[in-house]
């Protein structure tokens, strides 16, 4: 693979509505078991090999919760 | 290569504008009003006008949006907007005045001001947020709601005979001398994202331009109104919403 990707989640800010999961086309993103203080179920990197850096997740995400890095390896 | 090799400040792709604030939205997950305020912030952050942009929020769940925005913001009367910004952009000239209006708002009780502030041509952009549904108060019918739709006041769905047919606003709007740009978008995913980004930008370069007034429409969800989840709303309104309010410019000039 050319390039890498990974994102950071801002986790006390994500409201888990999985429209990043709907949006990734690298099954990278899922929500986590644990809960944030208020009660949401966040959204992490579950398989952090996928991720290309597409920013895809971070373009839908309404809270602007997401931020992509990306390297080329 | 290991995670932390990646996550390093030289290597950002895409994160967060300073234009947003720190607040955590009060919107409800998934909900399209905080898409379209981080595309207005990055649209206001790329074109580098952020002292010169005048918001005017409606009521409605957009009420809040000065909180949102690090930017100058008035507050209007219900459905009042237009007018707002109509004073706001005669008397300043030189600044960036835009609307941002939600569907109970700008096509109920608001379709007086906007109907005049569009044909009078006033150099202002008007961002419209079509959720076909009052969200704020409770998911009652909206002059915008589908027939058949069900909401808390058509626990039936909407019936044409007993409350009217849905209401095309920004079709009318395109009918307007006083009108440059009227256009309709969403933003469920990344290239409907980056289409009503470019659409907004356009609007905002219209309005220094003396063309007359910019009104972008951007068809949303309300997951909370319609009682599915943001996903399922997405889903539901590319299967629903868009066969009536179909995509595209309907006016460039």
């Amino acid at each position: 693979m050319a390039v890498k990707g990974a994102i950071t989640v801002d986790t006390e800010k994500c409201k888990g509505c999985s429209v990043c999961i709907a949006n990734c086309p690298t099954q990278t993103i899922a929500l986590s078991l644990e809960v944030n203080g208020k009660g949401y179920n966040y959204a992490y990197m579950a398989n952090p090999d996928n991720c290309t850096g597409c920013t895809n997740c971070a373009t839908v995400c309404p809270d602007a919760v997401i931020t992509v890095y990306r390297v080329k390896i | 290569m290991d995670i932390k090799d990646i996550i390093k400040p030289e290597n950002k792709v895409y994160g967060k504008t300073p234009l947003l604030t720190d607040a955590v939205m009060h919107y409800c997950p998934g909900c399209t009003h905080g898409v379209v305020h981080k595309i207005i912030a990055e649209v206001i952050e790329e074109m580098g006008i952020q002292d010169k942009t005048i918001g005017i929020s409606p009521v409605g769940c957009a009420v809040l949006a000065y909180n949102y925005l690090d930017i100058d913001w008035e507050q209007a009367a219900h459905g009042r907007a237009p007018a707002l910004a109509t004073a706001t952009k005669r008397l300043n000239p030189d600044k960036y005045v835009f609307t941002y209006q939600g569907d109970g708002d700008l096509a109920s009780i608001g379709a007086g001001e906007v109907m005049h502030a569009c044909n009078r041509g006033e150099n202002i952009v008007i961002i419209f947020i079509n959720n076909a549904i009052y969200g704020m108060t409770g998911g009652q019918m909206a002059p915008t709601t589908l027939l058949g739709q069900v909401t808390a006041t058509t626990p039936y769905g909407r019936n044409a005979e007993l409350n009217g047919y849905p209401l095309k606003i920004t079709e009318l709007l395109a009918q307007l001398d006083g009108t440059c740009y009227v256009t309709r978008q969403s933003a469920q995913t990344p290239a409907a994202v980056r289409k009503t980004k470019k659409a907004i930008r356009k609007a905002f370069e219209n309005s220094m331009m003396n063309k007359g007034t910019s009104f972008v429409e951007v068809v949303g969800t309300c997951n909370s109104g319609w009682k599915l989840s943001p996903v399922k709303a997405n889903k539901w309104m590319e299967e629903n919403m868009f066969p009536f309010y179909p995509l595209g410019d309907m006016k460039d000039r």
